[in-house]
């Protein structure tokens, strides 16, 4: 027999289950209802309700891939986001052991500098931003783009790294350099391979971060072999004619790889935001 | 052997320091070009007319700004950001909390919840923003309503709900609020549960044993221990609602002219739609600068409340 504060119990975690479902289901539901809509054609996409239609039309990716121009816009998210990331791994790891490790004048003036940096909204200065780009003659290129969003992630990379270094045990390097291996070598075969948590918290943050980026790519890129995805979506969109089945799948294109990279590094992420709230 | 002479130490001295230096060389060129020379320009551009393309520009003094301060469209779109920020405040925050209370404890699935929730924060604003206006879609067709919402009310016989959500401009702004809710909620869940797991539950069975009950215990244990994580998760979610404008982008578009606009979507129209470069930019620094007052008075609320 149930006792009555066990009744009572079951009762209680069945209602907070039906909550949580229901959270739960309002965060799934439009993405069923994307991946859905983008296997129908543009007949039935409009009238037909059913939760799963009859006919699958998977032709709609292959469409969407090229005549979409979504094959390009993907490749060149992928192009972004791996270059980014490579960059701001290397500038801000350099950054970071000089920070934690070395010593030259200015250090602190210079630390204080990409601190206070994180404080000043990317939108107050965007204008200038693409003022500068265009004298420099980098609007509408690759490496353009690129530089300006390994600048965007620099702050927090650095800012997280030096406090990772700072509580690493500084015994490795020390054997290292009395081997005689040089700050450089230190660097690449001691520390960086210590910190390999920090950095996979880096690493992800930034590739998000990256892949859903919008307000740069307008800015900067109006060439349509340039733009990533989240750039090639709002101009598909804006065409007079909009094929739902085809923005669908584009949707679907874009989101797939970012909820992949999430259901396989989720520890990580999760761990990363937590101690970030904690630490304050 | 002879000692090194004072000459030799200090050159070796300054190369020791270039060397060290020149590991933040990288980082401090990008920042120098891409963050600080932009932000030196952005106060010059403010105090000039430039239509962005003349290679003249000329000097207006702070007249943007005497503009800028009487620009009523200007300060609706503050308003507006205003608005969306408050609704994410209130209603964002309040589910993330509620959400992170009912997972703080011995809860089956607690993992699938926890995984669930933070979909929507991963995905960009572009696509969360238009699988929405395809929900919301207004539109009829052979006696059908296209949008699955309307199409749900007038299923269920709600047919007074039935609605042109983003083009009528008294709930197109509460639309973005609301989805922007929904996109950021996961955030906060994540973040309070993470800080409620840090309380010892010593004090909870304290708390048990002096006869309080639920709200008792929330109110005089849970948020003051909680304080300097909802304090975070308030900062956050102030800084990221003011400058949130890719879902008014991507849902409503220049549609709805001056009811959905945002103050990051009105520097953007000021750039590409009238080529007014200096308007812009004096409309960045006093947006800045309110964001910037902003994080410093909440920084100066979570040093009072951690002194406390």
């Amino acid at each position: 027999m149930l006792n009555k504060y066990q009744i009572k119990g079951m009762f209680k975690s069945t209602f907070l289950h039906i909550i949580l479902m229901s959270v739960a289901a309002t965060c799934l539901f439009p993405l069923f209802w994307m991946l859905r809509c983008s296997l129908m054609t543009n007949q039935t996409v409009f009238v037909d309700k059913s939760f799963f239609p009859h006919e699958l039309h998977f032709m709609n990716y292959f469409q969407a891939w090229t005549e979409g121009n979504f094959g390009i816009y993907f490749i060149n998210s992928i192009i972004y986001t791996t270059s980014v990331v490579v960059g701001i791994v290397v500038v801000s790891s350099l950054a970071a052991y000089a920070f934690s490790r070395l010593e030259f004048p200015g250090k602190k003036v210079f630390f204080y500098m990409f601190v206070l940096a994180m404080m000043i909204p990317l939108p107050g200065s965007f204008v200038a931003l693409f003022d500068l780009m265009n004298i420099i003659g980098l609007v509408n290129t690759r490496i353009g783009y690129i530089l300006c969003m390994i600048n965007v992630g620099l702050s927090m990379s650095i800012l997280l790294l030096k406090t990772f270094f700072d509580k690493m045990p500084p015994d490795l390097e020390d054997a290292a350099r009395i081997d005689g291996c040089g700050r450089l070598r230190i660097w690449w075969n001691v520390a960086l391979p210590l910190a390999r948590p920090a950095l996979a918290v880096i690493i992800i943050f930034n590739s998000l971060n990256v892949w859903n980026e919008y307000i740069l790519a307008q800015l900067l890129l109006s060439d349509k072999n340039l733009m990533p995805l989240q750039r090639g979506l709002m101009v598909f969109q804006g065409s007079h004619s909009v094929d739902y089945p085809l923005l669908m799948a584009g949707l679907t294109i874009a989101a797939i790889p970012i909820i992949a990279v999430y259901l396989f590094m989720q520890k990580h992420i999760i761990k990363g935001l937590s101690s970030g709230a904690v630490v304050g | 052997m002879s000692t090194p002479s004072a000459k030799q130490v200090s050159f070796n001295k300054l190369k020791n320091n270039a060397q060290n230096f020149s590991f933040i060389l990288p980082a401090v060129l990008i920042f120098a070009t891409f963050y600080i020379y932009p932000f030196y320009d952005i106060f010059k551009l403010s105090m000039h007319s430039w239509n962005g393309i003349n290679l003249h520009k000329t000097p207006v003094g702070l007249d943007n700004f005497f503009e800028l301060m009487t620009d009523g469209i200007w300060w609706k779109s503050v308003w507006n950001a205003t608005y969306i920020t408050l609704i994410a405040l209130t209603f964002q925050n309040l589910l993330a909390f509620g959400l992170a209370l009912a997972c703080d404890r011995e809860i089956r699935m607690k993992n699938f919840y926890r995984v669930v929730f933070f979909i929507p924060p991963v995905l960009s604003e572009v696509v969360v923003g238009l699988v929405w206006k395809w929900i919301l879609n207004p539109s009829v067709q052979d006696g059908q309503h296209i949008g699955l919402l309307n199409y749900f009310f007038d299923k269920i016989g709600l047919h007074h709900l039935v609605h042109n959500w983003l083009s009528d401009p008294n709930t197109a702004l509460t639309c973005i609020a609301v989805v922007h809710s929904w996109k950021g909620f996961g955030w906060g869940f994540i973040m309070l549960l993470a800080g409620l797991q840090t309380i010892d539950r010593q004090l909870y069975e304290a708390a048990k044993v002096d006869g309080a009950g639920f709200w008792k215990t929330l109110t005089n244990v849970t948020i003051p221990m909680m304080m300097p994580v909802i304090l975070v998760v308030i900062i956050l979610t102030v800084l990221g609602s003011m400058q949130a404008f890719v879902l008014v982008l991507s849902m409503v578009g220049q549609g709805l002219v001056y009811h959905t606009e945002v103050p990051v979507t009105r520097i953007l129209s000021a750039m590409t739609g009238t080529n007014r470069f200096g308007y812009a930019c004096s409309m960045g620094v006093v947006f800045g600068a309110l964001l910037i007052m902003v994080s410093l008075a909440f920084k100066f609320v979570s040093d009072k409340v951690k002194q406390a």
